[in-house]
């Protein structure tokens, strides 16, 4: 592998993966969907370069393609998608967080504090310790974020910034093999979550028209 | 290694028998696309699943452990039994999809996807099962999944749409857990067997995972056991089930959620044996038992209140999941050759069950229970074999599941006493919920046909399968038991 395994890029490697995490408490506190769906796509596009970062760090180029599929998946496709639907679909502008911002911030930073413990041992055999702590807090306040957030719209960003935790774990085990193929099943996962919303809402709306449709006819006849 | 020989590698393995047996479903769900004629897809269908079958059957005599793909004693047994229920299954939905069709429920473009949704998710589970990397085996399940929430939206109601996306989000989170375990159980690994590869192949784990990270390959169990545990249908991320079985395609819903459990189920045996060679590890026959157990007490007191038919079923399914995990968690040879000999009678019976479900909800129209009675004297083949699965289904003799069942508890006795109690009455509760059930359907007063029936001719594939469960519980072959018993040494 060789690599460039510098102490420079080693801070800059966790500068970004901190970067994404950071942004992951931004997707937290966001009361608007706008803005919830701006914070996701700015996460997305810390965690392109986070990818392509450890694309050179490990000398691996297929790490630099998996962070411009990340780039133009994620961080462009998804994030321009849902402003659309969101648009589209005139989904409620506020988003509302059910516990109240503070304690959730509070839970956000044990379950960091959580996974940096669970990840502490992985230091013993010179594991990288802390991509694995900050992929696992993404996944983690991914998951706080669908169980406090009930709106559909706030869950799904939810679900797709757990899903860039996983990338963000992919890119960061030095050497493994398949990561390309592996983000692109997670981002595949991601595009079917918004696709799904899509449709079903379409659905939705679409039985609503079809419904007051019929009720007028049904009137018309009467 | 470099990335072309790996490719080229893998590409030689895609030709051999294992390789065969994935790509035929492939190849069938591709042509299927473009197959508009009804009656044609359909006989595409059953032949390409039996031809995957047949290969699957060659499997046991041509072992390999390759790049790309593995065909162990454990893998070519969970091929041999997806493979044949794919082939009954298809069969048995040319006469069901056809009904579905004049009743309305179907279209042509929608039954053209259909036929290609089946074979797609067949060559998933096929792949998912076959493959020697633990990446390959996620990707191939998370596609398996995706398929199966396609299928469950085709009947475009309100309620299919409710399930799919209940269905896409319960196991979306439980394929990242997945994902994530999966990621981590790499990095236990790279100490033992170095970056690349073979730290992600399931044939070279087993023998290095004395010397994994303990604290690393603890953390993925736990990701892995929750994550595969979803796609399982163990509690606590099981509410997808209920759900995709009643409102998707039955013959969809038969396989394939039916296989997917199976090769989740598969995963958490394979990962169990890591966890038991590395002495750092925790010990994961716990956790494992605790889930099973949780899940089949769960569901056998919830059968009763079930009024849906195919949700009771479905409730049976995660009670029955729940069973074989629990064998699998109680461990040594002889608890996993009953756990893998459930999951595998299960498997039939269930199968049986859902088509003969299937045929009575299109013969009267409507899913609940209470509009569906006295089976055996409107419909007396139908009501037979129906009661015949059930009667399979609640552990009674002389069908195999009773063997399976006792040879559980008397291995719990054994090793975990007090854990007889509580599974002794998971079991007798669903028992009783499932005699109770019986009676009402197949014996209770008739109910008056408000649809098309399928004929006999689509009761015979349960009647196969049904015979299978009967012969292997009264009188195992040899050199199947000898076979079976080799899987169950070898396993952990």
């Amino acid at each position: 592998m060789g690599g460039h395994h510098g102490a420079f890029s080693l801070d800059v490697a966790h500068l970004l993966g901190g970067a994404v995490l950071v942004l992951s408490f931004g997707l937290l506190y966001q009361r608007r969907l706008g803005g919830l769906i701006n914070a996701y796509a700015a996460q997305s596009c810390v965690l392109a370069a986070a990818a392509a970062w450890q694309g050179w760090v490990q000398s691996a180029p297929a790490l630099v393609v998996t962070g411009l599929i990340v780039l133009g998946g994620a961080g462009v496709a998804i994030p321009v998608a849902l402003h659309r639907i969101a648009g589209r679909l005139q989904f409620d502008r506020a988003v509302v967080t059910q516990p109240g911002i503070f304690p959730v911030m509070a839970a956000g930073v044990a379950l960091v504090l959580l996974a940096v413990l669970l990840a502490a041992p992985a230091a013993a055999q010179a594991l990288p310790r802390e991509d694995l702590a900050l992929a696992l807090a993404v996944v983690l306040l991914g998951q706080l974020m669908m169980i406090v957030r009930p709106a559909a719209p706030a869950q799904l960003v939810g679900f797709l910034s757990l899903l860039s935790g996983l990338i963000l774990g992919i890119v960061g085990v030095p050497g493994m093999r398949l990561a390309v193929e592996l983000a692109v099943a997670v981002l595949v996962l991601a595009g079917a979550a918004v696709a799904g919303v899509y449709l079903l809402r379409i659905r939705a709306r679409f039985e609503e028209v079809d419904a007051g449709r019929l009720e007028r006819l049904g009137g018309a006849a009467q | 290694m470099n990335e072309l020989s790996l490719l080229t590698g893998m590409l030689r393995e895609l030709v051999s028998a294992p390789g065969l047996v994935v790509l035929v479903p492939f190849a069938a769900a591709a042509g299927l696309g473009f197959v508009t004629d009804a009656r044609l897809g359909a006989w595409i269908n059953g032949a390409a699943a039996t031809l995957a079958f047949l290969l699957a059957c060659a499997l046991p005599w041509e072992p390999i452990a390759g790049l790309l793909l593995l065909a162990d004693p454990l893998a070519a047994f969970m091929a041999i039994l997806t493979s044949f229920l794919g082939m009954t299954t298809a069969w048995f939905s040319q006469g069901y999809m056809q009904v579905e069709v004049q009743a309305g429920r179907f279209d042509a473009p929608r039954l053209r996807l259909y036929h290609a949704l089946f074979q797609a998710g067949l060559g998933c589970m096929l792949l998912a099962l076959l493959s020697n990397n633990v990446a390959v085996t996620w990707g191939a399940l998370e596609a398996a999944t995706l398929v199966s929430v396609l299928a469950v939206a085709l009947p475009r109601t309100e309620d299919a749409a409710r399930a799919a996306s209940r269905q896409f989000v319960l196991c979306g989170v439980g394929l990242a857990m997945a994902c994530f375990g999966t990621t981590v159980l790499y990095l236990a690994a790279v100490p033992a067997l170095g970056a690349g590869v073979p730290a992600m192949s399931w044939s070279r784990l087993p023998a290095a995972a004395a010397a994994f990270n303990p604290a690393m390959l603890n953390l993925a169990f736990v990701f892995l056991l929750l994550g595969y545990g979803t796609k399982a249908g163990l509690v606590p991320l099981h509410g997808w089930l209920p759900d995709s079985q009643a409102a998707g395609p039955l013959p969809v819903s038969a396989v394939l959620s039916g296989s997917i459990l199976n090769v989740a189920l598969v995963v958490i045996l394979r990962l169990r044996g890591l966890l038991d060679a590395n002495p750092g590890a925790i010990a994961p026959g716990l956790p494992i038992m605790a889930l099973g157990l949780a899940s089949l007490l769960l569901a056998a007191f919830s059968l009763g209140a079930q009024r849906d038919v195919k949700r009771f079923f479905a409730g049976s399914t995660i009670a029955q999941s729940g069973v074989a995990a629990f064998a699998f968690g109680l461990g040594g040879a002889g608890a996993t050759f009953a756990g893998l000999l459930h999951l595998a009678l299960h498997t039939l019976t269930r199968a049986a069950i859902l088509q003969c479900v299937g045929a009575a909800v299109q013969l009267n129209g409507g899913q609940r229970c209470a509009g569906i009675g006295g089976l055996l004297l409107r419909h007396r083949a139908l009501g037979l074999t129906l009661a015949a699965g059930m009667v399979a289904v609640a552990g009674l003799p002389p069908f195999g599941l009773f063997t399976t069942l006792f040879l559980i508890l008397s291995g719990t006795v054994d090793r975990a006493p007090w854990l007889a109690v509580p599974l002794a009455l998971g079991l007798a509760v669903a028992g009783w919920a499932m005699a109770e059930r019986l009676l009402a359907l197949c014996l209770g007063p008739p109910t008056p046909d408000r649809g098309p029936g399928t004929g006999l001719p689509a009761l015979v594939p349960a009647w196969v399968q049904l015979a299978l469960v009967l012969v292997l519980g009264l009188a195992m072959p040899g050199p199947v038991a000898a076979w079976l018993a080799a899987i169950a040494g070898a396993a952990p």
